[in-house]
């Protein structure tokens, strides 16, 4: 009993160690991570061969384009912000784009999907910077340094080099990653002296107290916590007092939290319009790679991908739209839904599948804006049973059959399925979805080996079924009757004797539609002349097709017709 | 030199590692598995149709190669594996099918307008994998077109199956497969039955012919040629080397398709 007590007490002690060193790993609870230079960034998020080049970003109203942001290298080649467009251009090395603030939505969601991909506590700060609560996530990713290594890692996935600061208190946290490069982890209390070495202008004051700091030179965070409070609230106001907690690292606030749409969607507009394929695909896979992180980054995956083109018009098209009598407007976009049986997020894949419907249905004309969007489903988790029968993979099997719809066309593949109707031969396709359900499988096979208990296999000696051949489309035919019974046949240049004949048997429907139908059919054994000299180069000899045929007179025609054979 | 001996067989090992699994292991490539055809005349005569082969049917038309083919298709869809018919000839009735058993959910029908698509077509689905029986119908055309079908398609298509749980059944009037195929079946049509509600010797069919119906034939199926120890559905083990045996079935006329479509015959 004794000892029992004593290991419980053992027990306690362990995990109340166990609780304290979890409180003390998680003092530092919060995280903000910054992108640097977002402009530039959310171009080379696109254009990633970017990345060791010169950039300089205009914006303006034309003629006025003026340096907006610059990266490293730019600066460093003598671009300076504010810079004329015609200026930049003397510089041989950099490279001039246009701002972008589709490119930058799109770079703010995949910073607010990286967000959401660790914690769910979030605040949406600023376009390039978000805080999250850490609160509690060691148990998933272990120390602060792990989770900060953790998001630099999923930043750069998703395509943006950012910056991670962990510390107490989310302005501490905000100030550091604003100011400091790579990961910087501010242990409690140690706010002020960590944030002492960052210029007073990282803490974005406004303009005129900037210059009053200035002139009393107070040129960094250090110097501005050092004055008094009280005289500097005298001085500057409640703005002074706010940028003095900011410099201890004392400010305490809560988050805002913000709740990232469920939204992926990806947009490029494209400076030169694109008419061919191969490069439309290159700037498709691009879009692809960039929409796939970020479901990756909030693990769920695509069941459609939605693609928009905004098109150029054509001299071609305004021509038809010209010849055509009754001129209508047409359509400066093209739109195609990519549906997936299963959740996907394999960008190559789905890039292979959105090249075989452009190619089996392209756009008319060049291509001047891309949108895709895919719309977000919980990932495929299936288990392969022991016991199931070989089944094609759901991702290969659409690429298999997209291809395939490609060669035969889209109307020529899938599972047939019979429809509610009499009317001979009707039936519709529908999309081949094989049984993957393990229990319905099972249950399936069970209700077979009822059927058959005596026999492991379907084999069954009551004989098979007679299988019909069906001629699409029917084949005319020439028919001689004697007695009101047919006895004798042309078929395809051949001609036959009847020797056998079952009939008439008449059907008939739809007499409220157009397409009404009657017709008395009969089955016919066909004996081939073999002497006729075949006109047909299908049949190599007559008496090779002699057999059973089922042929029809067509009432609302008046000629007969043979609907196939039976083989 | 048995030290020798090991040795080269560890280069050689060493050398192929990740290519061959198992360069010394000797594979019995005539062991095959084999599922049935749903025909327990044609599973005795053949043993069943083999997995990662190449199975050749032929016969003219009327011969019963369609009927042989979807009484396999039906086995195999009731065991819920994925099958696939490329249809060369877009010949291919549902409505028969299903009478016949076959699970249309489990059957990609592929509709080919052409020999060329219909080549293709099979390249693609064989490549793309994970069906357990892919058939290809050429039953309806021409005999002199397919004799120009080169010869290393027929390689390409049993290489493409080989070593996967995939059956492969052609259709044809004529055999082409030649050595590519590890079983090879002619099929052929015996006259048909019918039958009738009136007196057999006082009627014939030009004066009564709506009292006749048909009820299906007879076909015999002939063993050309198979190249496998057959581990068959029922177990027994025998080895199909000899040529020439034949066995003939049955088949019945579709009451349920045939029944559904009709009603009374027209008054003469």
């Amino acid at each position: 009993m004794l000892r029992e007590l004593n290991q419980l007490r053992n027990e306690r002690k362990k995990y109340l160690e166990s609780f304290a060193s979890t409180e003390k790993t998680v003092s530092m609870a919060f995280a903000s991570i910054h992108v640097p230079n977002f402009l530039v960034q959310a171009i080379m998020r696109a254009e990633p061969n970017l990345c060791d080049r010169a950039v300089a970003l205009v914006d303006g109203a034309p003629p006025i384009w003026n340096v907006v942001a610059a990266n490293e290298a730019a600066l460093r080649s003598g671009i300076e912000l504010g810079m004329a467009k015609s200026q930049v251009v003397q510089f041989r090395n950099v490279e001039i784009r246009q701002r972008s603030r589709l490119q930058e939505k799109s770079a703010h969601a995949a910073l607010l999907d990286l967000g959401a991909s660790v914690s769910p506590r979030m605040e949406d700060t600023a376009l390039d910077t978000i805080i999250l609560d850490i609160a509690g996530l060691s148990s998933m990713f272990g120390s602060e340094e792990n989770i900060a290594t953790q998001l630099m890692r999923r930043a750069s996935g998703l395509g943006l080099a950012a910056h991670v600061a962990v510390s107490s208190n989310p302005e501490a946290a905000l100030q550091a990653a604003r100011g400091f490069s790579g990961i910087t982890l501010i242990p409690p209390g140690e706010e002020s002296k960590r944030l002492g070495g960052l210029p007073v202008r990282a803490l974005l004051p406004s303009t005129e107290i900037l210059e009053t700091l200035e002139r009393w030179g107070v040129r960094n965070c250090a110097a501005l916590a050092a004055l008094p409070l009280l005289q500097l609230s005298e001085r500057l106001g409640q703005e002074g007092v706010r940028l003095h907690e900011l410099a201890r690292g004392a400010s305490l606030r809560s988050i805002v939290l913000a709740e990232p749409a469920v939204h992926f969607e990806e947009e490029m507009v494209l400076d030169f319009a694109v008419a061919e394929l191969e490069p439309l695909a290159f700037l498709l896979g691009r879009l692809l790679d960039q929409l796939c992180a970020r479901l990756e980054a909030r693990a769920l995956a695509a069941c459609a991908i939605r693609l928009r083109f905004d098109l150029e018009d054509s001299f071609e098209k305004d021509f038809q739209v010209l010849d055509d009598k009754s001129p209508r407007l047409a359509a400066k976009t093209y739109e195609k839904v990519l549906g997936l049986p299963i959740p996907m997020r394999n960008s190559k894949m789905l890039l292979k599948l959105l090249r075989l419907q452009l190619q089996a249905d392209p756009p008319h004309a060049s291509i001047v804006k891309i949108t895709l969007a895919a719309e977000p489903a919980h990932p495929r988790a299936a288990q392969g049973g022991l016991f199931l029968p070989s089944c094609p993979d759901p991702e290969k099997l659409e690429l298999t059959i997209s291809r395939l719809a490609n060669l035969v066309g889209n109307s020529n593949i899938g599972s047939p399925e019979l429809v509610d109707t009499h009317r001979p031969g009707e039936f519709r396709m529908s999309r081949f979805v094989p049984a993957s359900d393990e229990s319905k499988i099972l249950q399936k096979r069970e209700v077979v080996a009822t059927a058959h208990p005596c026999e492991e296999d379907t084999s069954t000696s009551r004989g098979a079924a007679t299988a019909f051949r069906i001629f699409r489309p029917e084949v005319q035919v020439k028919v001689e009757l004697q007695d009101g019974c047919p006895a004798r046949i042309y078929f395809r240049g051949m001609r036959g004797k009847i020797v056998a004949a079952s009939g008439p048997w008449r059907i008939s429907g739809d007499w409220w539609r157009e397409d009404t139908w009657q017709q008395d059919e009969w089955e016919v054994d066909i004996r081939f002349d073999s002497s006729a000299s075949s006109r047909n180069e299908r049949t190599s000899s007559p008496s090779a097709l002699d057999g059973l045929y089922r042929i029809y007179y067509d009432s609302i025609r008046a000629a007969w017709f043979a609907r196939g054979r039976y083989d | 030199m048995a030290v020798n001996l090991a040795t080269l067989r560890s280069k050689v090992e060493l050398a192929l590692t990740g290519r061959v699994a198992a360069p010394f292991t000797y594979r019995d490539r005539h062991a095959v598995e084999t599922v049935s055809t749903g025909i327990a005349e044609i599973d005795s005569l053949a043993g069943g149709l083999p997995r990662g082969a190449l199975t050749e049917i032929f016969g003219p038309a009327c011969s019963g190669r369609t009927s042989l083919l979807l009484s396999a298709l039906a086995a195999r869809t009731a065991q819920a594996e994925a099958c696939a018919l490329i249809d060369g000839c877009d010949a291919f009735d549902p409505h028969s099918a299903k009478a016949a058993g076959v699970e249309l959910k489990q059957l990609l029908w592929v509709r080919c307008r052409n020999i060329d698509q219909t080549l293709r077509a099979t390249d693609l689905l064989l490549q793309g994998g994970g069906f357990g029986f892919i058939a290809l119908d050429l039953g309806d055309m021409s005999a002199k077109l397919l004799r120009h079908v080169p010869l290393d398609a027929w390689f390409r298509f049993r290489r493409a199956v080989e070593d996967t749980p995939t059956i492969l059944v052609v259709l044809e009037p004529e055999s082409n497969a030649k050595t590519c195929a590890s079983l090879v079946l002619r099929m052929e049509a015996e006259p048909a039955r019918w039958s009738t509600t009136l007196d057999t010797r006082a009627s014939y069919f030009f004066r009564y012919p709506s009292s006749w119906l048909f009820d299906g034939f007879g076909i015999r199926a002939e063993l050309l040629h198979s190249r496998m120890h057959s581990s068959a559905p029922n177990g027994f083990k025998k080895h199909f080397d000899s040529a020439g045996r034949s066995e003939t079935f049955e088949t019945n006329a579709m009451p349920g398709y045939l029944s559904a479509a009709r009603i009374e015959p027209a008054p003469k």
